[in-house]
């Protein structure tokens, strides 16, 4: 087995509530994925779906009440639900990293843009406080911002929203993590700025040998980043495909609904569309559907889809698919 | 900051000036003939007059005015009319003892409120917090000279260890500094909390925790650090308040200080000395919103004075 093919993250039987007032919220019901060595792995899926759920639940950064996890998540083989605080505070920032969708607030307001990069560089590395910094300087310089010993000294307030997305990226890759997690990492910026900082992911993602978990509602920046794609919906995998295969014959009515039921293979410009074509909207977390939890709003909807939910049908490698009419 | 500081000083000339005509006029408006008070009851007319002739109560308004700002430039605050001794002296005599009982309280409040409502933000919904918020209801709504009261009662009296009234030694501070501090430590505690409740659940703890960051250095450096605004915001106002004397505690420990002097002086209607006392009063409030705008900038960097 080439060390490619060994899995970094393997998630099985992810089950993630969060016990409200209303009662209890199943965000991420029975989720199953695997990320490998340096690739890019697309979490596609409409809002409310579970996808930063997910993400959140890998680093355990959900409180817990309300949240409750289950299910075996395991990183290079170590069962991250099963160590201690002290354990998975050693796996974050360090073996894994997030970045997160709004960098207008994921950057603390009140400390510079160095020090948020050098803590946690001086924390896992055991770096002192003068190389953290100089490592800190450096990390900006590769995100291409440009001045960097003298935007290490601002704060974040001075930066615009690209450059904030970039030090937010600078400080991710700081400890050099085998797996980030980008939780929509461009959806809050401009067309343009976006592109730049997809390019800059992708560059830096084969300097660091590091494997992304990319999560987005924007098909084209799947089609454009991602080598194998899972989409959600409702808090379940309803499907799963190489990127290729996914855009060429998707199987899941969802997917065909996402991809504006013709999907055209090489046209970029069409697979960017966005999440409008499927009538009707995500059902709520606490009114998931009998049946099939797509049923209410699938064109292909039949008898067997209301009364019983599918499973997944596996039609290949990395193929799957949750549907009845595929089974 | 500098110049900020000056410009800010300037500005403090025409607010005092502000605050000496509205008291001047606001207080001759009051019912009651200072003469009068301080002729007794059996004097007659002809005694009133003579002394309201000694106090200047005789000329017209805007001359008595005109009198009282020219003096006031020179830093004279004339002398009060129940006691005859110059305002200033008085108010010399009193000040001490009201900025050691403010500074102390204050100090407690915040050695106490700010870790309280930390603990109970960060651990919410626990007996921990229970107990803060309780306590803190508690501290607030109890009245301060009951509370005053029940202190002399168990430390004066049954216990014997702390003196029930008074000044002298750092033993007579007690008392009534905790007194004045439980409503303020409650006030901040239950402040602080929210603030921190808010400030753990912005987007930046959870980027602070994502990098592995010990859960004390999240909570102190990057949440504290945010929460710190709100909390010196409060800190200042309570603090500029307590400056103004508390008349209730300083009653029930007989503590000469300047709320109490206030009362006394408005009750006799001796206006020199209400002047000169809440101009004083005025001076540090501007002075406390001075520091806490500058501290503010110390805390926040996207606050700059220049
Ligand atoms: N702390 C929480 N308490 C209760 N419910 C929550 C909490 N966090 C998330 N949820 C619920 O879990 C579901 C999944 O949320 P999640 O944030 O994972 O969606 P998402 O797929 O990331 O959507 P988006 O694209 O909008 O980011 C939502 O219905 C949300 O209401
Ligand atoms: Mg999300």
């Amino acid at each position: 087995m080439k060390e490619q093919d060994k899995p970094l993250l393997t998630i099985e039987g992810l089950h993630t509530c969060f016990h409200t007032l209303d009662g209890i919220v199943n965000a991420v019901d029975g989720v199953d994925m695997v990320v490998y060595r340096g690739e890019t792995l697309g979490l596609v899926g409409e809002s409310g779906c579970g996808k930063s759920v997910t993400a959140l639940s890998v680093l355990r950064l959900l409180a817990c009440p309300p949240a409750e996890i289950q299910g075996a998540i395991h990183f290079q083989g170590v069962d991250l639900l099963g160590l201690d605080r002290e354990g998975i505070r050693r796996i974050r920032g360090n073996a894994i990293s997030m970045i997160f969708q709004e960098p207008m607030t994921s950057l603390n307001p009140v400390l510079t843009i160095g020090e948020q990069i050098a803590e946690s560089v001086r924390l896992h590395q055991n770096l002192s406080g003068k190389e953290a910094w100089r490592w800190a300087e450096t990390m900006l310089e590769m995100v291409q911002i440009p001045g960097p010993k003298q935007r290490a000294k601002d704060y974040p307030h001075k930066l615009s929203g690209g450059m904030r997305q970039r030090a937010m990226i600078a400080m991710a890759l700081s400890c050099n993590p085998q797996l980030i997690f980008a939780d929509e990492p461009t959806t809050a910026l401009d067309v343009t700025i976006q592109a730049q900082i997809l390019n800059l992911m992708q560059d830096l993602k084969q300097e660091f040998h590091t494997s992304i978990v990319l999560i987005t509602h924007d098909l084209g920046v799947i089609a454009e980043m991602a080598s194998r794609v899972i989409v959600m919906y409702a808090g379940q995998v309803v499907e799963e495909a190489p990127v290729r295969e996914l855009f060429k014959n998707p199987r899941h009515p969802y997917t065909q609904g996402l991809l504006g039921s013709v999907p055209v293979i090489g046209k970029k410009a069409k697979m960017g569309r966005r999440l409008q074509e499927i009538p009707g909207v995500v059902p709520g977390p606490l009114e998931t559907p009998g049946g099939c939890r797509f049923h209410p709003r699938c064109p292909k909807v039949a008898d067997l889809c209301r009364r019983e939910a599918p499973l997944e049908t596996v039609l290949g490698e990395h193929r799957r698919v949750r549907c009845w009419l595929a089974a | 900051m500098f110049q900020y500081v000056i410009k800010r000083l300037v500005f403090t000339i025409p607010v005092l000036i502000g605050i000496s005509l509205l008291l001047f006029f606001m207080l001759r408006m009051l019912p009651g003939d200072p003469a009068q008070v301080l002729a007794g009851q059996m004097a007659t007319p002809e005694e009133v007059e003579n002394i309201r002739r000694q106090l200047g109560l005789d000329r017209p308004i805007h001359v008595q005015y005109a009198v009282f700002f020219s003096r006031l430039v020179q830093f004279d605050l004339g002398r009060s009319a129940r006691t005859q001794n110059p305002v200033t002296r008085e108010i010399w005599a009193r000040l001490p003892n009201t900025v050691l009982l403010a500074v102390v309280a204050i100090t407690l409040a915040c050695l106490f409120g700010i870790p309280a409502g930390i603990v109970s933000a960060v651990r919410p919904y626990t007996w921990m917090d229970y107990l803060v918020t309780s306590a803190a209801l508690f501290g607030i709504s109890m009245p301060v000279f009951w509370l005053g009261l029940m202190l002399v009662v168990v430390f004066s009296i049954l216990l014997q260890w702390l003196p029930a009234g008074g000044t002298g030694s750092w033993k007579h501070v007690i008392l009534p500094s905790v007194t004045l501090a439980s409503f303020v430590i409650a006030f901040i505690a239950r402040m602080t909390r929210s603030t921190m409740m808010e400030v753990l659940s912005q987007d930046y703890t959870t980027t602070a925790r994502s990098k592995g960051l010990k859960e004390e250095v999240v909570i102190v450096k990057h949440a504290l650090k945010n929460a710190l605004i709100p909390i010196i915001t409060v800190v200042g106002l309570q603090f500029g308040l307590l400056l103004g004397g508390a008349v209730l505690t300083e009653t029930v420990f007989a503590w000469p200080g300047l709320g109490r002097l206030i009362v006394d002086s408005i009750l006799a209607r001796d206006y020199p000395m209400i002047q000169g006392a809440i101009l004083v009063f005025g001076l540090l409030y501007i002075f406390v919103n001075l520091v806490t705008d500058l501290l503010y900038a110390c805390v926040d960097p996207r606050i700059r004075y220049d």
